[in-house]
């Protein structure tokens, strides 16, 4: 197997930047970045990593980058590149990493906008559950049972008591001609989801988990290992949606405990073995929607 | 190549808040302050497989003649590299 290092540039377009240590956000962009190379055209709204990245004057980005509105991520993609093309350039790709905030509650309206108009932009949510550069609150793509500042875990109610929104079906369902799954845990799958959007015409959505080490309670080196954890014990899963179906594509053969995922982490401390069983109740109940829907060879 | 620390301009009142637009890849800060501890990359053991290259979030490894090395200048310590290592080539060491 050809190693995807060797497929990727070498040159590091997000660098200096002042994300904690062991921030998986900061590794999607990264990885994301290094697979469009030096004319990606990055959007970034509110939210962690433009924060870490634009301190001005120091610039972490190394190719061209712009901070949007909070909601305009989409909009300010299809902005860059009508006025790219506009101007005569076709070498370039317009790139937005959007939180999960910032894509599945603010942004969205936006987002979909895009998407209706197929503009040809491709745009990432890094999804670290919360919105955490202004200190964890609960977002739409909040899990279960997590505990954040405005979902605090108390006697009577434990934590987050809403399901994360299904943004990649929500995205599909207006059949957008490439959306997928994806994990900073299985970087290799990541980078080829990236490079696979990169090729294809119209719009494009990624949905990235990337574990926060500082909002979910884990140490700062286990990012990686979460974020493979989240998806072997099914409460992830890896897929994509192209040409009106979507396609699974990696199976656990079976579940890693979803317990020990939970317990791992200081926002799952506090649940409670019915919590837990609620958890695995729905993850169930998805895996049995995937097996009907989802194609897998 | 890159991006590398530069001196810090200066700038007066006027330059500034018309035009935040800048120069892309402008570094005038390191990160190494923020480590507790640092990887040590043993030589005899690593292998040049990259995995350590493509998981480190802050980029700076890179593999010269089949090896990693580290920019210490931007390594925050966080040891994920030393983690995804399967040689354990990588050992996490205190900062003095
Ligand atoms: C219109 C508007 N409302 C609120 C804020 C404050 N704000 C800045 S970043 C942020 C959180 C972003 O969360 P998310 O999109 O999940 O990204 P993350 O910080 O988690 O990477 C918020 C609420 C803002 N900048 N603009
Ligand atoms: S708070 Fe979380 S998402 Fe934000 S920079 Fe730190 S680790 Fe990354
Ligand atoms: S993961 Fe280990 S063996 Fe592979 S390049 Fe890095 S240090 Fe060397
Ligand atoms: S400790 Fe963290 S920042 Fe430093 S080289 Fe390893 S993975 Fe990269
Ligand atoms: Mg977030």
């Amino acid at each position: 197997m050809a190693n995807t290092a060797d497929s990727i540039s070498r040159e590091e377009y997000f660098y200096g930047h002042k994300a904690c240590a062991g921030c998986g956000g900061s590794l999607a962009v990264r990885a994301a970045l290094k697979v469009l190379g030096k004319n990606a055209v990055s959007v970034l709204p509110a939210g962690c990593m433009s924060a870490v990245g634009f301190n001005f004057p120091q610039l972490c980005f190394s190719n061209n980058s712009i901070i949007s509105t909070f909601a305009g991520t989409a909009s300010m993609l299809t902005g860059v590149e009508a006025g790219l093309r506009a101007r005569g350039f076709k070498d370039f790709t317009a790139v937005g990493f959007a939180g999960d905030g910032g894509t599945a509650d603010i942004g969205i309206q936006a987002l979909s906008g895009a998407i209706d108009r197929n503009d040809n932009i491709i745009y990432i949510c890094y999804d670290n559950e919360a919105y955490m550069n202004t200190g964890i609150q609960k977002s739409g793509l909040t899990p279960f049972g997590a505990k954040t500042t405005t979902t605090p875990a108390g006697k009577n109610i434990h934590g987050n008591i809403r399901p994360k929104k299904n943004m990649f079906e929500i995205a599909a369902a207006h059949d957008i001609p490439y959306a997928a799954t994806a994990s900073v845990g299985y970087i290799d799958d990541f980078i080829a989801k990236v490079r696979k959007a990169s090729q294809i015409q119209g719009t494009k959505y990624i949905h990235v988990i990337a574990p926060c080490p500082t909002g979910w309670g884990v140490p700062v080196d286990e990012t990686v290992n979460i974020a493979r954890e989240v998806v072997d014990s099914g409460l992830w899963y890896l897929a994509e949606y192209e040409n009106g179906e979507f396609k699974l594509n990696r199976k656990p053969k079976e579940f890693t405990s979803v317990a020990d995922y939970l317990k791992k982490q200081g926002r799952f401390r506090h649940l409670s073995d019915e919590d837990i069983d609620i958890i695995i109740k729905s993850r169930d109940k998805k895996w049995e929607y995937i097996g009907k829907n989802f194609k897998f060879d | 190549m890159r991006p590398y620390v530069r001196d810090k301009k200066t700038f007066s009142q006027s330059e500034v808040p018309e035009n935040t637009c800048f120069e892309a890849g402008y570094l005038v800060s390191v990160n190494s302050g923020w480590r507790s501890i640092r990887p040590v990359i043993d030589n005899a053991k690593c292998v040049g497989c990259q995995q350590c290259y493509l998981y480190c979030p802050d980029g700076v490894i890179s593999i010269n003649d089949k090896k990693a090395a580290i920019d210490y200048d931007f390594c925050k310590g966080c040891g994920i590299c030393a983690k995804i290592c399967r040689l354990n080539a990588i050992r996490m060491e205190s900062e003095r």
